[in-house]
């Protein structure tokens, strides 16, 4: 490959570019099986819905539930949660979005968006900071607060003051009676 | 300084053997008769003690991971069994949990030496490089290690370390969660993300020696820096590394190994968060979620920032910011010993990582005890400082300081005059 610069490419440089593409069309193929491997198997994927009966849960409590290896709070709100949370304008929050896999991406973060029924929050009780589990019915909101970097939520899981960028998510999930609810 | 070998085989077999596979020539050449410069201090003793910490994490990493079984259900219980009924088991565990701080404190001395000396600056920049990549691939070892346990710490910290990844979702909405789970192997950790922990744990103390092979390597071609920061300009500058560096690094490593026995025979829990020997709760963060004291002033840094993608830039910054170092720094001479302002901002930058070290280990609303003094401007502060000091004060220090007049060679400086004539050491 000592040739000058201006001279006309041979069967031999052919070959080169032929096998080297070859190369390295085949190692990107071969590439996403061993990358692919590490995302979630087809095991994990299956425990993908849980169903779960809300009437013992009473107002003003909180359970926990898992699913898909992280904790769903179903939280029972007050009548006076609910009327703070829906006191607040969607303007004065840090994050305007709903979060909420049940509506399009750009629901706003209104109480009302944020669940079916308002006594009723269903969310992933996961702070949107780092992954730590939020301590229900504490910090300056009544709603949540996170233990490692203390990010602060409202009765309705969205977030009002600290490093979390966004509202806690909510899961998809659908009533299957009035007392049932499908998670998933 | 990577001269001639003097090597010459005397039996017929090191002679049937170096001209088929030179391996004695090698040796001799780069552990023998490198020549070696005659000041070097104490503080060059923690390359030789990296090394051999090194080996002890892998022999104990390698017997342990004999009776370690990487599964979610059965991780906690067989760490215990490890410490109760295999034998020696409590001795091999110790070990390889307080060698990984010993590790850390070692890299932490012979950071700073480097930086003390100007021992990045050229022609040692790759050099450099490649401990800082070492330093990086440490960390990523010991994060991985510390999940393995399966306690609650170990839990909680890979669930912080693998969400900053989520961070990514501010930019690129939905890239950073697809990453995460791409780690997890699902949609929280849990066994899947176990099992590739481990198994990259086990893998990554390998590449460490690799990259070791060249970090030597790489020092072996313009040979060492000093503590004068002067080029060797002779053979009255050096000394043969055996016996005089052998020895003095065999002298240091033996204090070191009796400072790492005390902690592992008589505090071997001193290090450790209790929470840890608690199993794994995904529903139950602890209150407190810290890292290892080694990590602790780049967690402060984290949680001095309330943004969360810019606080996980500002902590992969820092380390990012170590490989520019040798052109960030425009000095001449290379060693602090000359260079009266560099010094001080060098010993304020040591105390600045104590002390983030100090608020790392708190949290970001705690205040002082006893003063009511928040504590997060400090770590603001001191997280401003340690980029003020790579990015703004070295490249700066270079155009305004005076540095005091170095010696013109090594020799002058350790005898008093140039003149004196080094023993010739024998072969």
């Amino acid at each position: 490959m000592a040739s000058t610069a201006a001279a006309e490419p041979t069967r031999r440089d052919f070959i080169h570019v032929a096998t080297g593409a070859a190369g390295a069309v085949g190692l990107a193929l071969l590439a996403w099986p061993l990358i692919d491997q590490m995302n979630p198997s087809a095991s994990v994927l299956a425990l993908s819905s849980i169903e779960f009966d809300l009437s013992p849960v009473q107002e003003g409590q909180q359970v926990t539930v898992m699913w898909r290896g992280k904790p769903v709070f179903v939280r029972h709100r007050t009548a006076k949660e609910i009327a703070e949370a829906r006191s607040v304008p969607v303007s004065s929050l840090p994050d305007q979005l709903a979060r909420n896999a049940n509506l399009p991406d750009s629901a706003p973060a209104s109480d009302q968006d944020r669940m079916f029924k308002p006594e009723w929050l269903i969310m992933i009780g996961i702070c949107t900071h780092l992954g730590c589990i939020p301590l229900d019915h504490q910090g300056d909101y009544g709603g949540y607060l996170c233990p490692c970097h203390g990010s602060q939520y409202d009765t309705a899981g969205r977030i009002r003051k600290g490093p979390a960028p966004e509202n806690m998510y909510i899961p998809p999930y659908s009533y299957l009676s009035p007392t049932k609810v499908k998670i998933g | 300084m990577a001269g001639q070998s003097t090597y010459v085989p005397k039996t017929g077999f090191t002679r049937w053997l170096d001209a088929r596979l030179p391996i004695l020539r090698f040796t001799n050449d780069t552990m023998m008769t490198f020549p070696t410069p005659r000041n070097l201090n104490f503080w060059y003793s923690f390359g030789g003690i990296l090394t051999f910490m090194l080996g002890i994490q892998i022999v104990t990493g390698i017997v342990l991971a004999m009776h370690y079984v990487p599964n979610a259900s059965m991780a906690f219980d067989s760490v215990e069994n490890i410490m109760r009924d295999v034998n020696y088991g409590w001795l091999l565990r110790y070990m390889h949990s307080n060698g990984a701080s010993f590790f850390f404190l070692a890299v932490y001395v012979h950071m700073f030496r480097g930086l003390y000396y100007g021992s990045y600056k050229a022609p040692r920049e790759v050099l450099w490089i490649l401990g800082v990549i070492i330093y990086v691939l440490m960390i990523a070892t010991a994060f991985l290690g510390y999940v393995l346990p399966w306690g609650q710490m170990s839990f909680w910290a890979a669930t912080v370390i693998t969400n900053l990844f989520t961070s990514i979702d501010q930019i690129l909405p939905h890239t950073g969660t697809a990453v995460t789970q791409w780690l997890w192997g699902g949609f929280a950790v849990g066994d899947p993300t176990l099992n590739r922990f481990f198994s990259l744990h086990y893998l990554l103390p390998f590449v460490i020696a690799g990259v070791v092979v060249l970090h030597i390597w790489a020092l072996h071609v313009p040979g060492n820096n000093n503590p004068l920061g002067i080029d060797v300009k002779g053979p009255q500058d050096t000394v043969p590394f055996h016996p005089y560096y052998t020895v003095k690094d065999l002298f240091y490593l033996s204090l070191f190994v009796i400072l790492f026995a005390i902690v592992v025979f008589y505090l071997p829990n001193a290090l450790v968060e209790p929470d840890n020997y608690v199993p794994a709760n995904p529903l139950v963060t602890p209150p407190e979620i810290v890292p290892e004291w080694y990590l602790l002033p780049f967690y402060a840094m984290l949680r001095s920032i309330p943004q969360k993608l810019i606080g996980v830039i500002v902590l992969f910054g820092a380390l990012a910011t170590l490989v520019f170092v040798p052109w960030l720094d425009t000095s001449k001479v290379r060693s602090m010993r000359f260079r009266p302002l560099a010094k001080q901002f060098f010993w304020a930058l040591l105390l600045d990582c104590v002390l983030l070290g100090y608020l790392g280990a708190h949290r970001p609303d705690a205040v002082f005890p006893g003063t009511g003094i928040p504590m997060l401007p400090f770590a603001r502060l001191g997280t401003a400082y340690y980029y003020a000091f790579f990015w703004v004060i070295l490249p700066l220090l270079g155009l305004i300081e005076t540095p005091r007049p170095v010696p013109a060679t090594i020799a002058t400086s350790v005898t008093g005059s140039g003149v004196e004539q080094v023993n010739a050491p024998a072969e």
